[in-house]
Protein backbone atom coordinates (compact mmCIF):
# COMPACT_ATOMS: atom_id res chain seq x y z
CA UNK A 1 0.00 0.00 0.00
CA UNK A 2 2.77 2.67 1.03
CA UNK A 3 5.07 1.33 -1.79
CA UNK A 4 2.45 1.94 -4.48
CA UNK A 5 1.70 5.38 -2.83
CA UNK A 6 5.34 6.48 -2.91
CA UNK A 7 5.37 4.83 -6.88
CA UNK A 8 2.45 7.07 -7.49
CA UNK A 9 3.97 10.29 -5.57
CA UNK A 10 7.36 9.68 -7.41
CA UNK A 11 5.62 9.50 -11.22
CA UNK A 12 3.90 12.53 -10.13
CA UNK A 13 7.01 14.66 -9.25
CA UNK A 14 9.80 13.33 -11.69
CA UNK A 15 8.96 11.22 -14.56
CA UNK A 16 5.46 12.56 -15.45
CA UNK A 17 6.19 15.91 -14.31
CA UNK A 18 3.36 18.19 -14.58
CA UNK A 19 4.90 20.76 -16.83
CA UNK A 20 8.06 19.46 -18.10
CA UNK A 21 6.14 15.88 -19.44
CA UNK A 22 2.55 16.72 -19.35
CA UNK A 23 2.48 20.40 -19.96
CA UNK A 24 -0.47 20.99 -18.03
CA UNK A 25 0.25 24.86 -16.18
CA UNK A 26 2.11 26.21 -18.53
CA UNK A 27 1.28 29.70 -17.74
CA UNK A 28 1.70 30.05 -14.13
CA UNK A 29 4.95 28.14 -14.94
CA UNK A 30 5.65 31.05 -17.62
CA UNK A 31 4.12 34.15 -15.24
CA UNK A 32 5.55 33.40 -11.38
CA UNK A 33 8.59 32.06 -12.15
CA UNK A 34 10.38 35.46 -12.22
CA UNK A 35 11.71 34.68 -8.84
CA UNK A 36 12.48 31.81 -6.81
CA UNK A 37 10.36 33.30 -3.56
CA UNK A 38 7.39 33.95 -6.19
CA UNK A 39 7.29 30.84 -7.50
CA UNK A 40 7.45 29.41 -3.84
CA UNK A 41 4.49 31.23 -3.17
CA UNK A 42 2.65 30.04 -6.20
CA UNK A 43 4.24 26.27 -5.60
CA UNK A 44 2.65 26.57 -1.87
CA UNK A 45 -0.95 27.74 -3.51
CA UNK A 46 -1.10 25.16 -5.72
CA UNK A 47 -0.06 22.46 -2.95
CA UNK A 48 -2.39 23.52 -0.94
CA UNK A 49 -5.28 23.93 -3.50
CA UNK A 50 -4.51 20.83 -5.37
CA UNK A 51 -4.66 17.93 -2.79
CA UNK A 52 -7.49 19.82 -1.11
CA UNK A 53 -9.41 19.95 -4.95
CA UNK A 54 -7.98 16.30 -5.47
CA UNK A 55 -9.93 15.00 -2.14
CA UNK A 56 -13.17 17.13 -3.17
CA UNK A 57 -13.50 16.44 -6.99
CA UNK A 58 -12.88 12.65 -6.26
CA UNK A 59 -15.66 12.64 -3.73
CA UNK A 60 -17.97 14.66 -6.05
CA UNK A 61 -17.10 12.46 -8.79
CA UNK A 62 -17.60 8.14 -6.76
CA UNK A 63 -20.71 10.12 -4.69
CA UNK A 64 -22.37 12.41 -7.43
CA UNK A 65 -21.70 12.01 -10.94
CA UNK A 66 -21.49 8.01 -10.97
CA UNK A 67 -24.95 7.43 -9.35
CA UNK A 68 -26.41 10.02 -11.81
CA UNK A 69 -25.12 8.44 -14.73
CA UNK A 70 -23.36 12.04 -16.03
CA UNK A 71 -19.66 10.81 -15.63
CA UNK A 72 -19.18 12.85 -19.50
CA UNK A 73 -19.12 16.10 -18.09
CA UNK A 74 -17.29 15.57 -15.32
CA UNK A 75 -14.88 18.26 -17.03
CA UNK A 76 -17.40 20.96 -16.46
CA UNK A 77 -18.28 19.91 -13.16
CA UNK A 78 -14.73 20.12 -12.20
CA UNK A 79 -13.98 23.30 -13.35
CA UNK A 80 -17.11 24.08 -11.34
CA UNK A 81 -16.08 23.12 -8.10
CA UNK A 82 -12.54 24.26 -8.32
CA UNK A 83 -13.81 27.66 -8.61
CA UNK A 84 -16.33 27.40 -6.31
CA UNK A 85 -13.50 26.05 -4.12
CA UNK A 86 -10.96 28.00 -4.26
CA UNK A 87 -13.12 31.66 -3.15
CA UNK A 88 -14.16 29.20 -0.05
CA UNK A 89 -10.46 28.43 0.75
CA UNK A 90 -9.59 31.91 -0.02
CA UNK A 91 -12.06 33.55 2.88
CA UNK A 92 -11.65 30.55 5.55
CA UNK A 93 -7.79 31.83 5.26
CA UNK A 94 -8.40 34.97 5.57
CA UNK A 95 -9.85 34.88 8.82
CA UNK A 96 -8.49 31.76 10.20
CA UNK A 97 -5.24 31.41 9.32
CA UNK A 98 -4.94 35.46 8.15
CA UNK A 99 -0.37 34.92 8.25
CA UNK A 100 -0.71 32.07 5.50
CA UNK A 101 -3.47 34.33 3.42
CA UNK A 102 -1.22 36.96 3.11
CA UNK A 103 1.97 34.60 2.49
CA UNK A 104 0.05 33.22 -0.53
CA UNK A 105 -1.46 36.60 -1.66
CA UNK A 106 -2.22 37.04 -5.25
CA UNK A 107 -1.22 33.66 -6.37
CA UNK A 108 -4.68 31.96 -4.92
CA UNK A 109 -6.84 33.39 -6.51
CA UNK A 110 -5.08 33.10 -9.62
CA UNK A 111 -5.42 29.52 -9.34
CA UNK A 112 -8.72 29.25 -9.89
CA UNK A 113 -8.05 29.14 -13.90
CA UNK A 114 -4.70 26.85 -13.44
CA UNK A 115 -5.33 24.39 -15.32
CA UNK A 116 -2.72 22.21 -13.68
CA UNK A 117 -5.32 21.62 -11.11
CA UNK A 118 -8.26 20.61 -13.26
CA UNK A 119 -5.77 18.15 -14.87
CA UNK A 120 -5.14 16.35 -11.40
CA UNK A 121 -8.61 15.97 -10.94
CA UNK A 122 -8.76 14.48 -14.04
CA UNK A 123 -6.19 12.36 -14.43
CA UNK A 124 -7.47 10.64 -10.86
CA UNK A 125 -10.34 9.95 -12.20
CA UNK A 126 -8.55 8.61 -15.77
CA UNK A 127 -5.98 6.27 -14.03
CA UNK A 128 -9.01 4.86 -11.83
CA UNK A 129 -7.25 5.66 -8.33
CA UNK A 130 -8.86 5.41 -5.06
CA UNK A 131 -9.60 7.92 -2.43
CA UNK A 132 -6.15 8.28 -0.84
CA UNK A 133 -4.24 7.55 -3.94
CA UNK A 134 -6.39 10.77 -5.47
CA UNK A 135 -5.35 12.72 -2.51
CA UNK A 136 -1.58 11.52 -2.40
CA UNK A 137 -1.38 12.01 -6.89
CA UNK A 138 -2.64 15.81 -5.81
CA UNK A 139 -0.33 16.44 -3.19
CA UNK A 140 3.06 15.29 -5.05
CA UNK A 141 1.83 16.75 -8.64
CA UNK A 142 1.92 19.82 -6.74
CA UNK A 143 5.06 19.54 -5.54
CA UNK A 144 6.30 18.40 -8.85
CA UNK A 145 5.08 21.95 -10.46
CA UNK A 146 6.79 23.71 -7.45
CA UNK A 147 10.10 22.09 -8.28
CA UNK A 148 10.02 22.67 -12.14
CA UNK A 149 8.85 26.16 -11.36
CA UNK A 150 11.97 26.76 -8.74
CA UNK A 151 14.28 25.44 -11.11
CA UNK A 152 12.93 27.36 -14.14
CA UNK A 153 12.84 30.38 -11.59
CA UNK A 154 16.67 29.77 -11.22
CA UNK A 155 17.19 29.35 -14.69
CA UNK A 156 15.50 33.03 -15.47
CA UNK A 157 17.63 34.64 -13.06
CA UNK A 158 20.89 33.95 -14.89
CA UNK A 159 18.98 34.63 -18.34
CA UNK A 160 18.68 38.20 -16.62
CA UNK A 161 22.05 38.62 -17.51
CA UNK A 162 22.32 36.94 -20.77
CA UNK A 163 22.91 39.08 -23.93
CA UNK A 164 20.16 37.33 -26.22
CA UNK A 165 20.07 38.31 -29.99
CA UNK A 166 17.07 41.02 -30.21
CA UNK A 167 14.89 38.16 -32.24
CA UNK A 168 15.21 36.22 -28.97
CA UNK A 169 15.05 38.68 -26.21
CA UNK A 170 12.02 37.77 -23.61
CA UNK A 171 9.18 35.18 -24.34
CA UNK A 172 10.93 33.59 -27.24
CA UNK A 173 14.27 32.76 -25.00
CA UNK A 174 11.92 31.62 -21.60
CA UNK A 175 10.43 29.15 -23.94
CA UNK A 176 13.35 27.75 -25.59
CA UNK A 177 14.95 27.16 -21.92
CA UNK A 178 11.76 25.50 -21.17
CA UNK A 179 12.00 23.22 -23.94
CA UNK A 180 15.41 22.35 -23.45
CA UNK A 181 14.46 21.19 -19.60
CA UNK A 182 11.71 19.44 -20.49
CA UNK A 183 14.24 17.39 -22.72
CA UNK A 184 16.31 17.17 -20.04
CA UNK A 185 13.13 15.63 -17.79
CA UNK A 186 12.82 13.35 -20.46
CA UNK A 187 15.35 11.70 -19.39
CA UNK A 188 13.61 10.53 -16.21
CA UNK A 189 11.03 8.73 -18.39
CA UNK A 190 13.70 5.96 -18.70
CA UNK A 191 12.92 4.73 -15.39
CA UNK A 192 10.55 1.88 -15.03
CA UNK A 193 8.54 1.58 -11.44
CA UNK B 1 -35.03 11.19 -29.52
CA UNK B 2 -36.90 11.80 -26.24
CA UNK B 3 -33.55 9.72 -24.13
CA UNK B 4 -31.58 12.86 -25.68
CA UNK B 5 -33.60 15.66 -24.70
CA UNK B 6 -33.76 13.94 -21.23
CA UNK B 7 -30.42 13.32 -21.10
CA UNK B 8 -29.53 16.86 -21.40
CA UNK B 9 -32.47 17.67 -19.34
CA UNK B 10 -31.12 15.08 -16.63
CA UNK B 11 -27.51 17.14 -16.59
CA UNK B 12 -29.00 20.26 -16.77
CA UNK B 13 -30.87 19.53 -13.35
CA UNK B 14 -27.98 17.97 -12.01
CA UNK B 15 -25.64 21.06 -12.41
CA UNK B 16 -28.45 23.28 -10.87
CA UNK B 17 -28.22 21.16 -8.13
CA UNK B 18 -24.30 21.15 -8.33
CA UNK B 19 -24.26 25.24 -8.61
CA UNK B 20 -27.19 25.84 -6.80
CA UNK B 21 -25.03 23.67 -3.73
CA UNK B 22 -21.75 25.73 -4.32
CA UNK B 23 -23.41 29.14 -4.58
CA UNK B 24 -25.28 28.30 -1.13
CA UNK B 25 -22.25 27.13 0.44
CA UNK B 26 -19.69 30.39 -0.87
CA UNK B 27 -22.64 33.09 0.29
CA UNK B 28 -22.34 30.88 3.97
CA UNK B 29 -18.84 31.00 3.79
CA UNK B 30 -19.08 35.30 2.52
CA UNK B 31 -21.13 35.58 6.05
CA UNK B 32 -19.26 33.07 8.45
CA UNK B 33 -15.41 34.19 7.45
CA UNK B 34 -16.05 38.12 7.08
CA UNK B 35 -13.44 39.87 7.50
CA UNK B 36 -13.52 43.24 9.46
CA UNK B 37 -11.71 45.65 7.82
CA UNK B 38 -11.20 49.27 8.05
CA UNK B 39 -13.18 51.52 5.33
CA UNK B 40 -10.05 53.91 5.26
CA UNK B 41 -7.49 51.35 3.69
CA UNK B 42 -9.34 51.06 1.10
CA UNK B 43 -9.90 55.05 0.32
CA UNK B 44 -6.15 55.54 1.31
CA UNK B 45 -4.91 52.96 -1.26
CA UNK B 46 -7.20 54.46 -3.86
CA UNK B 47 -4.94 57.80 -3.50
CA UNK B 48 -1.39 55.99 -3.51
CA UNK B 49 0.26 55.91 -6.77
CA UNK B 50 -0.12 51.78 -7.26
CA UNK B 51 3.63 51.81 -8.25
CA UNK B 52 4.59 49.47 -5.67
CA UNK B 53 7.96 50.61 -6.36
CA UNK B 54 8.73 49.65 -2.32
CA UNK B 55 10.35 53.50 -1.16
CA UNK B 56 8.47 53.70 1.24
CA UNK B 57 10.17 50.71 2.69
CA UNK B 58 6.61 48.65 3.18
CA UNK B 59 6.24 45.83 0.41
CA UNK B 60 3.68 48.00 -1.43
CA UNK B 61 1.29 50.11 -1.69
CA UNK B 62 -1.09 47.60 -0.35
CA UNK B 63 0.79 47.40 2.83
CA UNK B 64 1.59 50.66 2.87
CA UNK B 65 -1.40 51.82 3.16
CA UNK B 66 -2.45 49.23 5.99
CA UNK B 67 0.64 51.03 8.12
CA UNK B 68 -1.19 54.76 7.22
CA UNK B 69 -4.55 53.49 8.57
CA UNK B 70 -2.50 51.89 11.65
CA UNK B 71 -0.87 54.68 12.41
CA UNK B 72 2.71 53.85 12.05
CA UNK B 73 3.84 55.82 9.38
CA UNK B 74 2.98 59.33 7.44
CA UNK B 75 1.84 59.81 3.73
CA UNK B 76 4.55 62.26 3.35
CA UNK B 77 7.13 59.28 3.23
CA UNK B 78 5.74 58.18 0.32
CA UNK B 79 8.04 59.98 -2.41
CA UNK B 80 6.10 59.03 -5.53
CA UNK B 81 2.47 60.35 -4.47
CA UNK B 82 1.67 63.96 -5.65
CA UNK B 83 1.04 66.38 -3.18
CA UNK B 84 -2.90 66.42 -3.94
CA UNK B 85 -2.92 62.93 -3.14
CA UNK B 86 -0.86 63.28 0.38
CA UNK B 87 -3.01 65.95 1.42
CA UNK B 88 -6.07 63.79 0.73
CA UNK B 89 -4.73 60.89 2.39
CA UNK B 90 -3.84 63.09 5.38
CA UNK B 91 -7.98 64.32 4.78
CA UNK B 92 -8.71 60.59 4.90
CA UNK B 93 -6.87 60.30 8.11
CA UNK B 94 -8.00 63.12 9.66
CA UNK B 95 -4.65 64.51 10.22
CA UNK B 96 -2.88 67.55 8.93
CA UNK B 97 -0.20 67.05 5.87
CA UNK B 98 3.10 66.75 6.47
CA UNK B 99 5.67 68.92 4.32
CA UNK B 100 6.69 66.99 1.25
CA UNK B 101 10.17 68.32 -0.45
CA UNK B 102 10.11 66.64 -3.79
CA UNK B 103 13.50 65.11 -4.35
CA UNK B 104 15.48 63.31 -7.46
CA UNK B 105 17.87 60.59 -7.71
CA UNK B 106 21.44 62.43 -8.76
CA UNK B 107 24.02 60.00 -10.16
CA UNK B 108 27.36 61.24 -8.46
CA UNK B 109 29.94 60.08 -10.68
CA UNK B 110 30.81 62.11 -14.18
CA UNK B 111 33.47 59.22 -15.36
CA UNK B 112 32.02 59.24 -19.08
CA UNK B 113 33.95 57.24 -21.36
CA UNK B 114 35.69 60.29 -22.30
CA UNK B 115 36.64 61.13 -19.15
CA UNK B 116 37.25 57.83 -16.82
CA UNK B 117 40.38 55.65 -17.75
CA UNK B 118 39.67 52.04 -17.74
CA UNK B 119 41.35 49.22 -15.55
CA UNK B 120 40.89 46.46 -17.99
CA UNK B 121 38.24 45.28 -20.47
CA UNK B 122 35.01 43.67 -18.91
CA UNK B 123 33.35 41.29 -20.48
CA UNK B 124 31.23 39.40 -18.21
CA UNK B 125 27.98 39.15 -17.25
CA UNK B 126 26.54 42.75 -17.90
CA UNK B 127 25.53 43.52 -14.46
CA UNK B 128 27.08 46.23 -12.02
CA UNK B 129 26.99 43.90 -9.33
CA UNK B 130 29.19 41.21 -11.57
CA UNK B 131 31.42 43.63 -12.72
CA UNK B 132 32.20 45.53 -8.82
CA UNK B 133 33.20 41.86 -7.57
CA UNK B 134 36.01 41.39 -10.14
CA UNK B 135 38.77 43.86 -8.90
CA UNK B 136 36.28 46.73 -8.03
CA UNK B 137 34.98 46.96 -11.76
CA UNK B 138 36.77 48.03 -14.75
CA UNK B 139 37.11 51.69 -14.17
CA UNK B 140 40.69 53.04 -12.55
CA UNK B 141 38.21 54.69 -10.00
CA UNK B 142 37.01 52.38 -7.25
CA UNK B 143 34.14 54.57 -6.99
CA UNK B 144 33.48 55.15 -10.93
CA UNK B 145 30.00 53.98 -12.71
CA UNK B 146 30.61 51.31 -14.25
CA UNK B 147 27.71 51.55 -16.56
CA UNK B 148 26.25 48.24 -16.79
CA UNK B 149 22.90 49.56 -15.45
CA UNK B 150 22.14 47.52 -12.48
CA UNK B 151 20.26 51.01 -11.64
CA UNK B 152 18.13 50.92 -14.88
CA UNK B 153 16.65 47.74 -14.04
CA UNK B 154 15.94 48.63 -10.38
CA UNK B 155 14.04 51.74 -11.84
CA UNK B 156 10.25 51.08 -11.99
CA UNK B 157 9.66 54.50 -13.85
CA UNK B 158 12.23 53.70 -16.89
CA UNK B 159 13.73 57.13 -15.37
CA UNK B 160 17.29 56.11 -15.77
CA UNK B 161 19.81 55.80 -18.92
CA UNK B 162 23.13 54.70 -19.31
CA UNK B 163 25.15 57.29 -21.93
CA UNK B 164 28.70 57.21 -22.73
CA UNK B 165 29.72 54.51 -19.87
CA UNK B 166 27.65 56.63 -16.95
CA UNK B 167 24.09 56.25 -15.60
CA UNK B 168 21.90 59.48 -16.29
CA UNK B 169 18.48 60.45 -14.51
CA UNK B 170 16.20 61.50 -16.25
CA UNK B 171 14.27 64.60 -13.72
CA UNK B 172 11.18 64.27 -15.48
CA UNK B 173 10.96 60.97 -14.62
CA UNK B 174 12.38 60.18 -11.08
CA UNK B 175 9.50 59.80 -8.49
CA UNK B 176 12.58 59.70 -5.88
CA UNK B 177 11.50 56.30 -4.66
CA UNK B 178 15.52 55.42 -4.03
CA UNK B 179 15.18 52.13 -5.67
CA UNK B 180 18.23 52.95 -7.66
CA UNK B 181 20.09 54.15 -4.70
CA UNK B 182 19.79 51.04 -3.06
CA UNK B 183 20.79 49.20 -6.58
CA UNK B 184 24.12 50.89 -7.25
CA UNK B 185 26.76 48.82 -5.62
CA UNK B 186 29.08 51.83 -5.54
CA UNK B 187 26.68 53.87 -3.89
CA UNK B 188 26.86 56.64 -6.42
CA UNK B 189 23.28 57.34 -6.69
CA UNK B 190 22.24 60.36 -4.26
CA UNK B 191 18.54 62.02 -3.18
CA UNK B 192 18.69 65.30 -3.58
CA UNK B 193 15.94 67.68 -3.69
CA UNK B 194 14.41 68.36 -6.89
CA UNK B 195 14.99 72.21 -6.98
CA UNK B 196 18.79 71.62 -6.27
CA UNK B 197 21.06 73.51 -8.72
CA UNK B 198 24.18 72.56 -8.36
CA UNK B 199 25.86 68.98 -7.55
CA UNK B 200 29.28 68.12 -6.92
CA UNK B 201 29.16 64.90 -9.80
CA UNK B 202 31.63 62.77 -8.03
CA UNK B 203 32.23 60.59 -5.19
CA UNK B 204 36.18 59.13 -5.60
CA UNK B 205 37.67 59.71 -1.91
CA UNK B 206 41.16 58.82 -2.43
CA UNK B 207 43.58 61.37 -2.77
CA UNK B 208 43.55 63.90 -5.34
CA UNK B 209 47.41 62.96 -7.15
CA UNK B 210 45.64 59.40 -7.75
CA UNK B 211 41.79 60.54 -8.81
CA UNK B 212 43.99 62.99 -11.65
CA UNK B 213 45.47 60.01 -12.64
CA UNK B 214 42.30 57.88 -13.05
CA UNK B 215 39.79 60.64 -14.44
CA UNK B 216 39.98 63.74 -16.19
CA UNK B 217 37.35 64.73 -14.27
CA UNK B 218 36.91 63.99 -10.76
CA UNK B 219 37.48 66.10 -7.63
CA UNK B 220 40.83 66.36 -6.26
CA UNK B 221 40.05 67.79 -3.21
CA UNK B 222 41.29 71.33 -3.84
CA UNK B 223 39.01 73.21 -1.31
CA UNK B 224 38.80 76.02 -3.68
CA UNK B 225 34.69 75.87 -3.72
CA UNK B 226 34.98 75.47 0.17
CA UNK B 227 36.93 78.67 0.21
CA UNK B 228 34.49 80.25 -1.92
CA UNK B 229 31.25 79.60 -0.28
CA UNK B 230 29.41 82.52 1.24
CA UNK B 231 27.54 80.21 3.15
CA UNK B 232 29.77 77.44 3.85
CA UNK B 233 27.63 74.89 2.37
CA UNK B 234 30.08 73.01 0.39
CA UNK B 235 32.48 71.32 2.59
CA UNK B 236 35.51 68.95 1.40
CA UNK B 237 35.44 65.81 3.77
CA UNK B 238 37.90 62.46 2.74
CA UNK B 239 39.51 64.62 -0.69
CA UNK B 240 35.67 65.20 -1.99
CA UNK B 241 33.90 68.19 -1.85
CA UNK B 242 30.20 67.84 -0.62
CA UNK B 243 27.48 70.31 -0.81
CA UNK B 244 24.98 70.59 1.98
CA UNK B 245 21.89 71.31 0.74
CA UNK B 246 20.14 73.06 3.94
CA UNK B 247 22.25 75.88 3.82
CA UNK B 248 23.03 76.39 -0.11
CA UNK B 249 21.60 79.09 -1.80
CA UNK B 250 22.41 78.13 -5.04
CA UNK B 251 24.30 81.15 -5.62
CA UNK B 252 26.52 79.10 -8.55
CA UNK B 253 29.89 80.10 -7.00
CA UNK B 254 31.41 76.88 -6.33
CA UNK B 255 30.47 75.86 -9.77
CA UNK B 256 32.27 78.88 -11.20
CA UNK B 257 35.86 78.27 -9.25
CA UNK B 258 35.59 74.55 -9.82
CA UNK B 259 39.13 73.87 -11.73
CA UNK B 260 38.10 70.70 -12.40
CA UNK B 261 34.66 71.22 -13.88
CA UNK B 262 33.60 68.54 -11.00
CA UNK B 263 30.32 70.56 -10.05
CA UNK B 264 27.33 70.48 -12.40
CA UNK B 265 24.58 73.10 -12.94
CA UNK B 266 21.15 72.31 -13.72
CA UNK B 267 20.81 74.91 -15.62
CA UNK B 268 23.86 74.20 -17.46
CA UNK B 269 23.06 70.55 -18.07
CA UNK B 270 19.79 69.48 -17.29
CA UNK B 271 19.84 66.24 -17.36
CA UNK B 272 16.64 64.91 -19.20
CA UNK B 273 17.53 67.17 -21.96
CA UNK B 274 21.04 65.15 -22.35
CA UNK B 275 19.12 62.32 -22.19
CA UNK B 276 16.81 63.55 -25.03
CA UNK B 277 19.54 64.60 -26.97
CA UNK B 278 21.22 61.25 -26.62
CA UNK B 279 18.26 59.24 -27.79
CA UNK B 280 17.63 61.36 -30.60
CA UNK B 281 21.96 60.96 -31.78
CA UNK B 282 21.58 57.25 -31.10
Amino acid sequence: MVKELLLIAFAAIITENFIFSRFLGICPFLGVSEKPSTAMGMGFAVMFVMTIASALTWLVYKFILVPSGLEYIKTIAFILIIAALVQIIEMFLKKFIPALYQALGIYLPLITTNCAVLGAALLNIQNGFNFGESVVFGFAAAIGFTVALLIFAGVRERLKFATPPNAFKGLPLLLVSAGLIAMAFSGFSGISL
Amino acid sequence: MSEYIMNIVWAGVWFLVIGGALGVALAFAAKFFRVEEDPRTEEVLENLPAANCGGCGYAGCGAMADAIVKGEVSPAKCAVASKEAIEKISEIMGIKAEKQVRMRAQVMCSGTNDHAKLKYEYEGIHDCISAAKLAGGHKLCPNGCMGFGTCVEACKFDAIKIINGTAAVDYNKCQACGACVNACPKSLIELVPFEAEYWVGCKCVEKGANTKTWCDIGCIGCKICEKNCPVEAIKVVNNLAKIDYSTCTHCGKCFEVCPRHIIWSSKVHLASEKIEEAVKNA
